[in-house]
């Protein structure tokens, strides 16, 4: 099903400056790595090397976190929007 | 004279109105602020708001009248802002706002916490310095400001760099912790440390369009590690100076951190703790979201493993490790002498964004912006000398980095502080920024 994922400005250099970018996808997983299959620049940002999701990249569905709901395994339906959240440190 | 009277006239009508019984929670939440102060049990919740607490002068009366005909503030509160301590740690683009308004609020004890020099690039932000400050240490400008706003309030100055060495020490006599800084391994810093000495940490940080706050081990609440259990490894994500940053976003979010800290003193409206408010300013968007607290929290969870101060830049991965892969560099005037003598052995790919080469680009250079480097990089030739540049030589490290982690075998080089040292030892028409 289709699905929203959308992007901070921290993220869009790697979707060639795309905010929202549209995946079919039936986990949050499956659609992090549709987007990281078409967007390959942007895998090692999301993913660390022993392939798991980073811990400073927060996902929300439908503005909840996943970590309080099944995680990476939870399920999508036709028109979720998925968020992707990371640490930004900058203050000067 | 005239304001002298006013204020007298002020200060009658607040005597008059604190005769009538306030129906306001006191600290504990148990019971109102009148029966905590008469009742033979007083709560020990900040007992130190209680007794001992300083009064308003006449001239704080007038000053802070927009606050006393608040009933929320009232003379009450305003005495708790003048026997607040805030610390404010970093007088930058967050820190510049925050302490400014707190000072203009009334908070009586003001901690700021610095150990840099203004420079011109701050200027674009950091509203708490001026041209006039150019060079000068940013302690200095940001005291002199404030006073300038304030002369009622105490300033407490710190130009040090805040690490595991001094932390407990700045921040244990301070009420509220403000975290105006810059880099992971200082946020998650000040997070332990507040975490450690019981103490709210209002949280903010920004990043291009971005900006993000809340309140952080507020009563009990979550903390930044639940938010974030670690920070992005060392050299991933570019930082503000190479990024860039809006400068009125800080000044936004800066006046966000205000409202929160001068609530924490309050103790009372609601705070953003529990939540985490996600800003971006080119959408104009606001996004609240739940922010839970982690029982497995390593410092503020159930079974704690962290109960002291840590090396954060060890945490942050900023001391080099030996499995790191390795990246070549060369120096501007090296590369220089390559393009001269056999220009045909190198391939220079820039990696900056459009707008960034729109400044002026290398001879025989080729933009491949930072974002599609892997996916683009059938395009490298591996018989030539590659050399990524970048402003600084940092970007351009994470891109080779990038490169050879997608498998790229071919011989890549990092031209070392990027086109500024092009600048600097090459060609001075090339623009620095």
């Amino acid at each position: 099903m289709a699905i929203t994922i959308q992007l901070p400005t921290a993220l869009r250099t790697f979707t060639d400056g795309l905010s929202e970018v549209s995946v079919e996808a039936a986990t949050i997983d499956e659609a992090l790595r549709q987007l990281t299959k078409n967007y390959a620049d942007l895998k090692r940002h999301l993913f660390d090397d022993s392939d798991k999701l980073r811990s400073f990249v927060n996902v929300y569905l439908n503005d909840e976190d996943i970590r309080s709901q099944n995680g990476v395994g939870t399920a999508l339906k036709q028109g979720d929007t998925v968020m992707l959240i990371p640490a930004i440190a900058g203050g000067r | 004279m005239a304001t002298r009277e006013v204020s007298a006239m002020l200060y009658s009508l607040i005597k008059l109105i604190r005769r009538k019984p306030i129906n306001r929670k006191c600290w504990c939440k148990e019971q109102s602020a009148s029966d905590c102060q008469t009742n033979a049990v007083r709560c020990t919740d900040r007992p130190t708001l209680h007794e001992h607490m300083q009064d308003l002068t006449l001239e704080e009366l007038t000053r802070y009248s927009r606050h006393l005909i608040l009933p929320e503030v009232g003379l009450e509160g305003q005495r708790r802002l003048k026997n607040g301590r805030v610390l404010v740690v970093g007088t930058g683009g967050l820190g510049s706002p925050v302490a400014l308004y707190l000072a203009a609020a009334g908070v009586g004890t003001l901690g700021i916490v610095d150990f840099d020099i203004v420079d011109e690039t701050n200027l674009q932000r950091q509203i708490i310095h001026g041209t006039n400050d150019l060079l000068r240490p940013k302690i200095a400008s940001a005291r002199d400001r404030i006073s300038d706003i304030n002369p009622h309030i105490k300033i407490v100055s710190f130009e040090t760099k805040i690490d595991s060495g001094n932390a407990i020490k700045i921040i244990k006599d301070f009420d509220v912790v403000v975290d105006g800084t810059d880099n992971f391994a200082t946020r998650y810093l000040l997070n332990d440390a507040c975490v450690l000495l019981d103490k709210p940490n209002v949280y903010g940080s920004v990043f291009r369009f971005e900006g993000q706050a809340s309140v952080f081990h507020s009563n009990g609440g979550p903390c930044l590690r639940c938010l974030y259990p670690s920070p992005p490894p060392a050299g991933l994500v570019p930082t503000c100076s190479e990024g860039g940053v809006l400068g009125v976003l800080p000044g936004i979010i800066g006046c966000i951190q205000a409202n929160e800290a001068i609530k924490l003193l309050l103790n009372d409206g609601e705070t953003l703790s529990g939540r985490f408010l996600v800003f971006d300013a080119w959408k104009m968007k606001f996004r609240e979201l739940k922010l839970f607290k982690d029982p497995q929290c390593p410092i503020c969870g159930e079974h704690p493993t962290i109960t002291e101060l840590i090396d954060y830049e060890e945490f942050c991965g900023l001391k080099r490790h030996d499995n790191d892969i390795p990246v070549e560099s060369i120096t501007a005037t090296d590369l220089k002498a390559i393009i001269d003598n056999e220009p045909e052995t190198v391939q220079i790919i820039d990696i900056r964004e459009p707008h960034e080469i729109a400044m002026g680009m290398l001879p025989r250079s080729r933009a491949i912006p930072f974002g599609q480097v892997v996916r683009r990089k059938e395009e490298f030739d591996p018989k030539l000398l590659n050399v990524f540049i970048c402003k600084l030589g940092v970007r351009s490290e994470l891109a080779i980095r990038a490169l050879k982690q997608a498998g790229f075998e071919g011989r890549i080089a990092n031209l070392k502080d990027g086109t500024n040292a092009w600048a600097a030892d090459v060609d001075h028409s090339v623009v620095t920024y």
